[in-house]
This record gives C-alpha cells, sequence and structure tokens, in this order.
C-alpha cells in the first residue's frame, strides 16, 4: 500500500484496510528461537484441539464451567449502571490501587464472613477474577521443579499454570469425603523423606473442581492440624462454597487455621454473582500480600474499577445471597437431572459423583476407556464433556470425565447424557467383543 | 485477482489444525493480490458460499467432511471449482483400507495388514481371529482408524494384551480400524504438484523428539519435532520417494498437491503409508517446510495450488 492511500483514507474517514502480513510459516522459525522457557512449555494437545469443536452452537456442551447469567434481574443491572454513571462516573474510568478499592475489600470481608472466615479488609487483594488470584498464588511460590500438593483430579483450570510454572505435581485421591488427608500426609512424608517437603497444597474443599466432592470436617480438622504441624502452606481455592443444594456449611480451612497464616485463601464473584465482571480475590498473611501485589502490578496494574465499583453497589443495595439463592435453586434442579439421567442411561461399570453443590459430576468408567477417544465418538452425537485427563498433569485420570450441569437446561441435559451412555454403551458392547474370554 | 472463499474450521476434529492453515492460506492469498473471503464450513456453508459468490473455493479443511469429499461434491453442484483432489480421489485417499488395497493392486509397496468393521466384532466375533492376525504380521503393531487424519486415533501395540484396547482406542475415531505391521524407519513426505507433468517437491523427513512416532502432539507442537530435508540420502532413494509418491497420487487420481507420507525402513526400502489430498499448511506442516527448502516458498505453492483448482465435471 502506498503512501497516498493512507492520505486518502484519512481524509475520507474511512478505516483503513488492515496491512498484508508479510510472515509466512517459513518465518515461524524466528519466534519459536525466541519463545520463553514459560511459553514454550506450553503445548497443542489432542484433548484442547478437540475442545475447539464444542464450541460450536449445534453440541450440547457438558464441557463448559458456565454459570447461569439469565437470572440476573435487568433492573438491577440498570439501576445500578445508572448510579455509577450518576455519581461515580471519573473514578470507575481512572485506574484504582493494585490492591483494589477500599470499600469493596470491606464488602468482601462480611461476604467471607458469610461463610465463616474472618479476614481484615487489610488482607484483601483484589483480583481480575478468581484465576488470577491463582495464578498469582502459584507464581508466588512455585519454581521450575518444586514439588506441589494437589488433588487428583484438580481444578482443569490450574493445570495450565501449574505446568507453566514447572510444578512438579503429587497429586492426592480422593473420596467422598475430598481429599484422603491420610495420603496426603503420606505423601508429604515421602517426598520431606527425599529432601523435597512440598512447598504448596493446592485444594479446592468445596464442591471440588472437577470432582463435585467436598472435604469433611473431620478431615478439614485433621488437614489444618497436620498443616501447623509440619509447616504446610495450604492454597484454599472456595469459589463455589455458597453454592450448596443441601447439608450444612462447613468451616473453611481459612477459619480453621484461626489466624496462624498457613492458609491463603482464594475467593471470587464468578458463581456467587456473575463471571463477566472479573472480580476475584485472595486473602493471605501481610508477607504473602506483597509479593502477590508486585506480581498483580507486573500482570495488570489494577482489576477493573469499573467493574469492581459495581459489585460494591450491588453489595451495598441488595442481599447477593438473594441471588445465590435463585441461582442454586437452578443448579439443584439441574444436578438432579444429571444424576437421575446418568442413573438411567449409563452402563453399570461406571461410577460418578453425588455433589451436594458446585457445578461438576465426574463420572469414572471402566479403565479400557479412553475418554478422548471417547470425545471424538460423542461429538459425532454432538455431546460434549472435559476428558478427565486435563484434570492430572501426570497422565492419568484417561478413563473419566467432567460434566457440567450449571450451563444447561434440565431438557438438555438428559438428552446430552443419554447421547453420551449411548456412546459408552456402545464402547463397552466393543470391548466385549474384542475380549470374548474377559466376559 | 479472484475472490476466493477459504473453506476452514468445519465440524472436523481437525477443526483447530483447519483454523491454522486456513488463516496462513487468506494472508498468502492477500499478498498475490486476491481477494480472500473467509467460510467456517458449517451447517450454513451452502448459504455462505451462495452469498459470497467466489469463483473459486480454497478448501483448507482436514479431516472427515472436508477431506473426504462431501466438501468436494457440495462444490460441485454449487459449480465453484475448487483446489485439491475431486470427489473420488477424496474419498479414496481419506479411506487407509480403501487406498491401500488400490496402492497394492498397482504394486505400491504398503506395509501387510487387516482391516475391520466395528460389526466383525460385534456381530461376527472377528476376535476370535486377532491371535492370527497377530502371528500373521509378528509385534509391534500399528492400529489406525480407516479414515482420519492427523495420526488421530493411531497407537503401537508392543505387547500381545494390548491389541483389543488399541481397537476400541482407534473406534473412538472410525467404525473401521486398520491394523498394520509396524515399519520401523525413517518418516518421510513428499508433496506431490499434480499438473499436466506431475513433479514432486524435496522429501522432508519428520525427525520426532523422543516420540513413538510422528504424532498429534509430535505434529502441531513447535520444537517436538524437526522437519527437514532429510541428510545421507543417496540420489536413487530421493528419485523413488519422488516416483513411488507421484504414482500413488496417479493411482488415486489425485488433483492440486497432495502429500504422500512414507517409512524409510532399515533395510533401505520403501513404504507407502498414505496420501493426504489436502496437507496441512500450518506453521509446523510439511508442505510449507518442502516449499521452504526447494526455495519457491509457502506463497509460490498457494497459487500453483489456486491454478490447479478445476471441477470434476
Amino acid at each position: 500500500m502506498s503512501t497516498s492511500d493512507v492520505t486518502d483514507n484519512t481524509g475520507t474517514g474511512a478505516p483503513l484496510p488492515p496491512q498484508t502480513p508479510l510472515v509466512g510459516p517459513a518465518d515461524a522459525a524466528r519466534y519459536d528461537s525466541r519463545f520463553s522457557a514459560l511459553a514454550s512449555g506450553t503445548t497443542s494437545s489432542v484433548m484442547r484441539d478437540l475442545m475447539a469443536i464444542t464450541e460450536k452452537a449445534d453440541i450440547i456442551s457438558l464441557a463448559g464451567g458456565l454459570p447461569d447469567t439469565d437470572t440476573f434481574p435487568r433492573e438491577i443491572f440498570d439501576e445500578i449502571s445508572a448510579e455509577i454513571g450518576t455519581d461515580f462516573l471519573a473514578s470507575s474510568l481512572q485506574y484504582g490501587p493494585t490492591d483494589g478499592m477500599g470499600d469493596l475489600r470491606e464488602q468482601i470481608v462480611a461476604v467471607m464472613a458469610d461463610e465463616g472466615a474472618r479476614a481484615r479488609p487489610d488482607d484483601v487483594l483484589i483480583t481480575t477474577g478468581g484465576q488470577q488470584a491463582i495464578d498469582l498464588s502459584f507464581r508466588t511460590f512455585i519454581d521450575r521443579g518444586d514439588p506441589v500438593l494437589a488433588e487428583g483430579p484438580t481444578y482443569p483450570g490450574a493445570a495450565p499454570c501449574l505446568t507453566a510454572y514447572g510444578a512438579d505435581v503429587t497429586h492426592i485421591p480422593m473420596d467422598d469425603d475430598g481429599m484422603r488427608e491420610d495420603l496426603l500426609e503420606e505423601a508429604y512424608r515421602r517426598l520431606a523423606a527425599e529432601g523435597r517437603p512440598p512447598k504448596i497444597l493446592y485444594t479446592i474443599p468445596n464442591f471440588q473442581n472437577p470432582a463435585g466432592v467436598t472435604m469433611s470436617l473431620e478431615r478439614r480438622e485433621r488437614l489444618v492440624e497436620f498443616a501447623h504441624s509440619v509447616g504446610l502452606l495450604i492454597i484454599e481455592d472456595n469459589p463455589y462454597g455458597q453454592i450448596r443444594f443441601e447439608g450444612d456449611p462447613l468451616p473453611t480451612l481459612y477459619e480453621l487455621d484461626d489466624g496462624a497464616g498457613w492458609v491463603v485463601y482464594l475467593g471470587t464473584f464468578s458463581k456467587i454473582l456473575a463471571p463477566g465482571i472479573r472480580v476475584g480475590w485472595a486473602v493471605a498473611p501481610p508477607a504473602v500480600l506483597r509479593k502477590m501485589n508486585l506480581g498483580k502490578q507486573a500482570a495488570d496494574l489494577c482489576s477493573s474499577t469499573l467493574t469492581q465499583r459495581f459489585v460494591a453497589e450491588y453489595l451495598k443495595r441488595y442481599d447477593y445471597r438473594e441471588h445465590v439463592a435463585r441461582v442454586t435453586d437452578i443448579y439443584r434442579c439441574r444436578r438432579d437431572a444429571m444424576l437421575e439421567a446418568l442413573e438411567a442411561r449409563f452402563p453399570a461399570e461406571a461410577t460418578w459423583t453425588h455433589p451436594r453443590g458446585g457445578l461438576f459430576v465426574w463420572a469414572t468408567l471402566p479403565d479400557y476407556i479412553d475418554t478422548t477417544a471417547l470425545q471424538a465418538k460423542a461429538l459425532e452425537r454432538q455431546v460434549a464433556f472435559v476428558p478427565g485427563e486435563g484434570a492430572f498433569l501426570d497422565g492419568r485420570g484417561k478413563n473419566s470425565m467432567r460434566l457440567n450441569f450449571s450451563g444447561v437446561p434440565e431438557a438438555m441435559i438428559t438428552e446430552g447424557i443419554g447421547r453420551l451412555g449411548d456412546v459408552i454403551n456402545d464402547f463397552v458392547t466393543l470391548h466385549q467383543a474384542l475380549n470374548p474370554g474377559a466376559r | 485477482m479472484s475472490r476466493v472463499a477459504v473453506l476452514k474450521g468445519g465440524p472436523s476434529l481437525e477443526r483447530e489444525v483447519s483454523l491454522r492453515s486456513g488463516t496462513n492460506v487468506e494472508l498468502a492469498l492477500g499478498r498475490l493480490g486476491h481477494e480472500a473471503i473467509a467460510i467456517d464450513a458449517d451447517q450454513h456453508l451452502v448459504r455462505a458460499l451462495r452469498d459470497a459468490r467466489p469463483e473459486v473455493a480454497f478448501i483448507a479443511l482436514h479431516g472427515r467432511g472436508g477431506e473426504d469429499g462431501t466438501v468436494q461434491e457440495i462444490l460441485e453442484i454449487l459449480k465453484i471449482p475448487y483446489t485439491g483432489s475431486g470427489v473420488l480421489a477424496s474419498e479414496r485417499a481419506m479411506d487407509k483400507v480403501v487406498s491401500k488395497a488400490l496402492f497394492r493392486a498397482a504394486d505400491i509397496p504398503v506395509p501387510h495388514g487387516f482391516a475391520f468393521s466395528k460389526e466383525a466384532f460385534s456381530k461376527m466375533g472377528a476376535a476370535e481371529a486377532l491371535p492370527e492376525i497377530q502371528q500373521s504380521l509378528g509385534l509391534p503393531l500399528v492400529v489406525k482408524p480407516a479414515r482420519q487424519g492427523s495420526a488421530l486415533g493411531i497407537s503401537i501395540v508392543r505387547e500381545p494384551g494390548d491389541l483389543g484396547g488399541a481397537i476400541l482406542n482407534a473406534m473412538g475415531f472410525d467404525d473401521r480400524v486398520l491394523v498394520e505391521r509396524f515399519v520401523p524407519g525413517r518418516e518421510l513426505a513428499v508433496s506431490v504438484v499434480m499438473a499436466k507433468d506431475p513433479w514432486a517437491l524435496p522429501v522432508i523427513e519428520a525427525v520426532t523428539l523422543g516420540r513413538d512416532f510422528y504424532d498429534f502432539e509430535a505434529r502441531y507442537t513447535p520444537g517436538e519435532t524437526e522437519l527437514r530435508p532429510p541428510r545421507d540420502l543417496d540420489e536413487s532413494t530421493v528419485q523413488e520417494a519422488a516416483a513411488v509418491s507421484i504414482a500413488a497420487a496417479t493411482v488415486l487420481q489425485c488433483r492440486g498437491i497432495a502429500r504422500v507420507d512414507l517409512i524409510l525402513d532399515d533395510e533401505g526400502r520403501l513404504w507407502v503409508l498414505e496420501v493426504n489430498t489436502i496437507p496441512g499448511m500450518t506453521d509446523t506442516s510439511l508442505l510449507p517446510k518442502a516449499a521452504e527448502v526447494a526455495g519457491i516458498g509457502f506463497d509460490r505453492v498457494v497459487a500453483d495450488m489456486l491454478d490447479l483448482a478445476a471441477l470434476d465435471t
């Protein structure tokens, strides 16, 4: 393009056409040789590529983790938006402090108190979604090769962070009462005996993503006691604690730690309000918080002041727990639909968890079924899930799957699980045909 | 200058790869002075093609639907000339069982193997014949879905007890699978330009680092595989690789540019594994590498493919 074209376009106000990129495949090596170790660690995988198809509109996706955003009242949204325009326009368009808006930090302390966790506003760092809180806490503690403990399976969204920072993850198995505390102690002692005591434990005690199970009170108490006795730092991720369908709430690890400073707590408004506002937080001892603050300065200076203001004004005017109760009712019905469909359509050899809250069911299939191959077949039937492999960093989980119930209406859950059941039953039948002796 | 519809994405398992190929093609078309219109080959494809009114369609789709004759048939109906092979050649190349039978009939060397449909196992007790297969082919074996690209669903069986599991896994990707003798050796690829006088681009070798074979991750992760012109190959082997590749693409009646995957075994013999009628055009793909080695560049390859665009009828 010649310079005169540019001048002409500027004169008429017509949009400039994009420049023609001169970079072809042969130039890729130019970048390959420069990628950082951190960027090189993130690779292509069959699973990730298969997930690209699940975004197509005609697929029943049980793969997402999407909260319901249809039920947020429009009047409330309009009212708060207008209020921001009237009273907070300039400040909501301005940079804010790295640790977040002061009044919102106080409100976050109140939200945490609703779950029994008593923090101080000064201990709160507001982050851009819970995901940033995870990233900042990992970045603060993990060097390449450092031993880290996490549930097995762990949050699939934490897996790329752990990989990027080079964590050497030991997965701790779970049962219906959450992470097996005895196996955690065993793993800790083994690693410590090797001279490599784990730097951190990353855990989601409530309605774990992806397993859907919840750590029992007894195990919580023993875990905190153990952490205190050996000096194990716990990163407690609690995005779903308030999305409880039945049973009594359990104390957070942060509460049980009782100010001893062995728990870094991560929270988010994604599930109790809406994920699009991208407001989460971390609560940590001052020395840790300073490091996380520096990390956040490098990452994005501050989280959006506009959405922080939105949350603050919302919390000032309304009881967020009414919204939580509304979505919890919706999710409970969807969970019931999923469990009912699983019972009706999955083969006898399959097992799955019965979450009492949260967003996910974790299903385990016979060990001869590879759920990545199953996903290929399921996508032909227009249904998707998350293959379990993505929730492990050690190649396990190949015969398991995460099923989301929060983002899909009941009828579609029933249909989707039905199709998935057919595909799995096909595999089971085929396996039996392939192994005539094993019947 | 032409209006060119670049068909990419689509519902195939190789959607993501196709999007990467398509983007590279669009950019090249722009540099060549053409107007590129990107179209996602989804359920609205026919309407999108009617609206776009392209003079020619560049198919950058991989795998089922895009590479197996389906999209080609649609373009035949709409009378839009398209790049790459026609309907029948696409179908033949996509199905490894069919193409292998055609290669064998034409005396093109292929590894010994057997094909099974799901029905053979579920209705005819084919599992009883697995020991005979292992005996006849020996270990290790390769199990492949008949119709699937990018090495998805392929596994190598080294232990006698693992064959059933490998077949089950492959059947996730297609109802028919191929069980083949595993030919250890070097993985070569020859891209052939099916002009009036077909000719071959330089041989490229895929050297995988720390992996069993050139699998999906090795194909699309920078740094996992080194693509390079094979060192220390004698001229006669290079000539033979080109000749056998052109022969394979000719047997299938391929058009445009096709890529032939070969194994050069330890005794210096060449074996044809498969023909790809829509070679990958990503940054880590073999055809772009061959163009670079040939010194003609990626854009010229895209231009050639466009020149060879046609309709069957």
